[in-house]
């Protein structure tokens, strides 16, 4: 299996600068240089890379809605602020491979022709974002980095709705971080009024290889609508919760057997999140006939998101654990639209009384009720990344939610 | 008492500035130097960011209030947040609190009476593949069981 992303996570030291241009780093950098930024444009379209994120955008023709000769300056933003449960990713990116990281931003830079970098790390991410700022004192040091772009790393302070790009940009810019409304597109009118790109840190560890070797090399891997390989942070009821990197489109049956080792003193599979909390959950059924794809995920009714695998075996108890998702949503909503400041304490409310065992007779239909006045009703996704858990959980494990109905108590 | 950045975070602060195109930008950063030389973001630092950075009061305390990780009032010495998010819970973060609360004789949101100790929990850090996890200031703690946390707890001044 191709190792893109994940080739120096056992190389001892490797987020020193030595041990990894002793591994590869900035290799790509020679021919880049060489090249001019519409080719480089056009080598990641024809990589067909989408964005790491969780929303998929194809990242080649995300950098080409960044217009020409607007005399303003241009901005790369580093999505660094992973926060969705189930995520730890970006994070093993940083901790193992910074140089990776910065190479790619140096790719992207120049694709752009961005000559301001701000990269947001989430708060939490303290260690993370010292080390990022290691390695790149390091690369500046050993003058792979010069004097342009300028290259900041900026925190966040808890609040995982700067994860979506345009809170992103207003945390950035100083201000409470709520989502702006779209159009303006941030590739028009992003930070600071100016034209700005914001890629997740996979997309960006994903770039050196693609220059290097060429995109149609890159295309070759994985299958039609998801070229390349991606990183799965999986957690929950496996023997071996960790993050690997897969060949996209590879079975999630083999995935969990091979990789995550299977569930716990064999217990049975119950339920699969792969791509986030935000995702709707899979059944067993629906993820041992599935493949992890964009459009695998799809196919098997949820999506493949972050590639934030959360598995749940026959212990675990469906309304506790929508519970906690909605506990999530309800702390984390920034509060600017109704039907998602009000949706998320309703649902997380209702799932609580039902875990409680004080669910009352219509429960599930006033859930489902509500999700539907959360979906496609705001400003950002927020909402409908509580939803679609919501409509998903409720739908495919009914039975478990009656039976706390029926019983007045959790079975569990 | 009026809120004054050390020397040393003076400096810190007009090299934060310089990153950005407008002054408002650097607010984030500047808070936490704040909260790096107070341990919170008192009512007088919020009148003094207003003041440095030209903008009202009513506009720092809208973001410091927003964010989760600037602190209102001072905390106890070390913060202990234990992860109580989904991916936590399926592997024991009810047991790591509920251990967390009887050893340090605190609930959660409350800080020990000696002051040395804050507990509260949290969303997702993502960690959720070395759950249960705790951090503790800016460290991550991962993997825990009763021996480690005893082991980490003691071992803080």
């Amino acid at each position: 299996m191709m190792k893109i992303l994940t080739k120096n996570f056992g190389v001892p030291d490797s987020h020193l600068l030595k041990v990894a241009r002793a591994n590869g780093a900035y290799s790509s950098l020679g021919k880049l240089f060489a090249m001019k930024p519409e080719d480089a444009v056009q080598e990641v379209k024809k990589s067909g890379l989408r964005g790491r994120g969780g929303a998929g955008f194809p990242t080649g023709t995300k950098w080409g809605f960044v217009p020409k000769g607007t005399g303003k300056p241009v901005y790369l933003v580093v999505n660094a602020d992973e926060s969705e449960p189930g995520t730890f990713k970006d994070r093993a990116i940083i901790e193992k491979d910074p140089h990776l990281l910065i190479e790619g931003i140096l790719i992207a830079s120049h694709a752009i022709g961005a000559d301001t970098v701000y990269v947001y790390f989430r708060g939490e991410y303290y260690r993370q974002w010292e080390r990022f700022l290691s390695a790149l004192k390091e690369a500046k040091e050993a003058r792979i980095v010069g004097e342009r772009p300028f290259i900041h790393a900026h925190r966040g302070a808890g609040a995982y709705i700067c994860g979506e790009e345009t809170a992103l940009l207003n945390s950035i810019e100083g201000y409470r971080g709520v989502p702006r409304i779209r159009p303006p597109f941030p590739a028009v009118s992003g930070l600071f009024g100016c034209p700005t790109i914001i890629n997740n840190v996979e997309t960006l560890a994903s770039l050196p290889y693609i220059i290097r070797e060429g995109g149609e090399a890159y295309a070759k891997i994985g299958t039609e609508k998801s070229r390349g390989t991606k990183l799965i942070s999986v957690c929950g009821h496996v023997n071996r919760p960790g993050v690997y990197e897969i060949e996209l489109g590879m079975s999630i049956a083999r995935f969990l057997a091979e990789h995550a080792g299977g569930t716990p003193e064999e217990r049975a599979l119950k339920a699969v999140v792969p791509g986030g909390s935000s995702v709707p959950v899979m059944t067993a059924a629906e993820a041992l006939g599935g493949c992890l794809s964009y459009e695998g995920c799809e196919k098997a009714g949820s999506m493949l998101g972050s590639g934030g695998m959360i598995v749940m075996d026959e212990s675990a108890c469906m309304v506790r654990c929508l519970a906690d998702i909605a506990k999530f949503y309800h702390h984390e909503s920034c509060g600017q639209c109704t039907p998602c400041r009000e949706g998320c304490g309703w649902i997380k409310k209702i799932c609580e009384r039902l875990e409680a065992g004080e669910g009352r007779e219509g429960d599930l239909e006033l859930m489902l009720a509500v999700a539907d006045n959360m979906q496609g009703k705001t400003i950002c996704v927020f909402a409908d990344a509580l939803a679609m858990p919501v409509k998903s959980f409720v739908t495919k494990f009914k039975d478990e939610f009656e039976e706390h109905i029926r019983f007045g108590r959790c079975p569990r | 008492m009026e809120f004054s950045f050390t020397k040393e975070q003076k400096e810190r602060a007009e090299e934060i500035l310089k990153r950005y195109p407008v002054k408002r930008a650097a607010l984030l950063p500047l808070l936490w130097l704040v909260q790096e030389k107070d341990g919170y973001v008192s009512d007088d630092a919020v009148k003094f960011m207003a003041g440095f950075l030209d903008i009202s009061p009513a506009d720092v305390w809208g973001v410091a209030t927003f964010y989760t990780m600037f602190e209102r009032k001072p905390a106890g010495r070390h913060h202990v947040q234990v992860c109580t998010n989904l991916c936590c819970r399926l592997k024991g973060a009810d047991w790591l609190l509920r251990y967390l609360k009887n050893k340090l004789n605190v609930e959660a949101g409350a800080t020990t009476s000696d002051g040395k100790f804050h507990l509260s929990t949290v969303e997702c850090l993502g960690s959720c593949g070395t759950a249960p996890m705790m951090q503790i200031d800016d460290d991550y703690h991962e993997e825990l069981d009763a021996e480690k946390v005893d082991r980490i707890i003691a071992g803080l001044k």
